[in-house]
């Protein structure tokens, strides 16, 4: 059954947007943003790798959704994406660099050109609002400045404000980050992944702790900021509503493979049942 | 209509026994216990010899004589120099070192190793012992007991830093590599806000730990009040060792006010 349900989008042609997600055209075609093949990881804890041979592939101004059951390897995937997590085994090209082969600087600077949204905010909560959306900008030169608002450039600080407008947070720049509602922290750590100017976006569950109808709120502003930008994203979601709404195309992992790789348009409940199980 | 029969009652867990293993633990524990008792029981008995000499001597001691003033001040002065000087000075060595003895920061095994198996040499040979070394090293004075000071500081607040690096949440670190962010950059953008209040805490106990040990070194020649306390304590002056004795009550008071108000600023 997973056979056949792997790469059924590619046998039905290009992927296409859901409309219900805002969408305009496709993805422009050209090499993609991000290249995955084969990868690995075991982190030795279970009897099985939570990551078996692994291969996705995001087209430019693609929005792709990864989806699966607990445990089935979505957020070690997107944390081997960056080498957060270091795979075992297979290739990983990141906006056409070798990120397997890269050390040091080379690979903080591929890591800079993506911005990365967590499941948790991952707010650092003694500092202020406007300090950590400055922390999107730590790789830029003069870095270390960056840690705390107060010594950062002028440029960075009117760029963080310029991310925080676009989150509709500007009123929130100075109030410490452990003073804000969970809505209000998640679109803090979007303007701070939108603060490199990254090409590429990563979201672990990004509204998987917000409350629904709070996570409906930040889901669109997120899926707006990323498609008016023409940003390519890799998101993962438990809410296949959201899977569906807000991406061209679904991925499914199942036990550490890909059981679904289809245009969002395409898959039904079917399929979501073949993926759950 | 209501159940007539009550709840079974929930099992309970077993009396303490006294095992094998817990006798032949404890039998020792009371060995010492009773010898140590014994002792202070010996201790009482010198006390109570001792006890009219020692209200001779607080007689003697009141009214405290202000003739010695000059020097008594400036020797304070000193000794707040060396505290406040070696605690700084330890402090900064300690957020280096617990970069290094921090397990989720370390940037080798080895490093991790050494810096915690410095930290805790540092801090199980006590200061008088330090003093000792740095005035043979260096020489007689304020020098020598401020790297006393500096590197007590370093084995109290070391590993009080290095806990704290390591008790900080994992995820604003991630968040800050997977924007590209250097090691230092993460260290000072997440690290260290998050550790902060820890580290302040444990800073301020370093530097009234400092003082009172700034006191006591000049007993060895490391610079100080303590010289001029004994000497004073030597020559019977006992009056002039009362002048020295609220001098040093108000600098550690004072210290511990100072603390208390950093604390509750930053906290």
């Amino acid at each position: 059954m997973d056979e056949t349900l792997v790469a059924r989008g590619a046998a039905r042609g290009a992927p296409g947007r859901d409309p219900g997600g805002g969408a305009g055209a496709g993805p422009p075609a050209g090499p993609p943003d991000l290249d995955v093949r084969g990868i690995r990881k075991d982190f030795g804890d279970s009897r099985r790798a939570v990551l078996d041979g692994v291969s996705i592939s995001v087209k430019p101004g693609e929005a792709v959704a990864l989806i699966g059951p607990n445990g089935a390897g979505k957020s070690t995937l997107l944390r081997c994406c960056l080498r957060l997590v270091e795979p075992d085994e297979g290739d990983v090209r990141l906006l056409g660099h070798d990120l397997r082969a890269m050390r040091g600087s080379a690979l903080r600077r591929a890591r800079a050109a993506t911005g990365f949204v967590f499941q948790r905010h991952n707010l650092v909560g003694r500092l202020s609002v406007l300090s950590n959306v400055i922390h999107g900008g730590l790789a830029s030169g003069w870095g270390v400045l960056r840690w705390n608002q107060a010594f950062a450039p002028r440029a960075a600080r009117e760029r963080a404000i310029e991310c925080l407008a676009r989150v509709g947070l500007v009123h929130l720049a100075d109030r410490r980050a452990d003073r804000l509602s969970g809505g209000e922290s998640q679109r803090v750590a979007i303007a701070r992944a939108l603060m490199g100017s990254p090409r590429l976006v990563f979201a672990d569950e990004p509204v998987a702790s917000l409350d629904p109808g709070i996570g409906e709120e930040v889901m669109r502003l997120f899926a707006h900021l990323i498609r008016s930008s023409g940003l390519t994203l890799l998101f993962t979601s438990h809410q296949l509503d959201h899977a569906l709404a807000y991406s061209d195309r679904v991925v499914a992992l199942r036990r550490g493979r890909v059981v679904l790789d289809a245009p969002s348009r395409d898959v039904g409940r079917a399929d979501l049942r073949a993926v759950y199980g | 209509m209501a159940d007539p029969s009550p709840p079974p009652l929930p099992v309970l867990p077993p009396r303490l026994a006294l095992s094998p293993a817990r006798f032949a633990v404890g039998l020792p524990l009371l060995a010492l216990l009773v010898l140590a008792v014994e002792r202070a029981w010996t201790c009482g008995g010198e006390l109570a010899k001792g006890a009219p000499d020692m209200a001779r001597i607080l007689d003697e001691m009141w009214p405290p004589s202000f003739v010695r003033a000059g020097t008594v001040a400036r020797l304070m002065f000193e000794t707040a120099s060396m505290a406040v000087a070696g605690a700084a000075v330890g402090c900064a060595a300690s957020f280096l070192l617990a970069f290094l003895a921090a397990k989720n920061l370390s940037p080798h095994p080895l490093a991790y190793y050494l810096s915690r198996a410095a930290i805790s040499f540092f801090r199980t040979v006590p200061d008088l012992v330090w003093a000792i070394f740095f005035v043979v090293a260096v020489g007689l004075g304020p020098v020598a007991g401020t790297l006393a000071i500096v590197v007590d500081t370093m084995g109290f607040c070391g590993r009080f830093y290095a806990d704290a690096m390591e008790e900080t949440d994992p995820g604003p670190r991630e968040a800050l590599v997977a924007s590209g962010a250097g090691r230092f950059g993460v260290v000072l953008a997440a690290v260290v806000p998050a550790a902060l209040p820890a580290m302040v805490n444990a800073s301020m106990f370093a530097l009234e730990k400092a003082v009172r040990a700034s006191v006591v070194l000049g007993l060895v020649g490391a610079g100080g009040i303590g010289i001029e306390l004994k000497a004073s304590m030597d020559m019977f002056q006992f009056s002039e060792a009362t002048t020295i004795i609220l001098a040093i009550f108000v600098l550690v008071l004072g210290v511990e006010q100072l603390s208390a108000l950093v604390r509750r600023r930053i906290l």
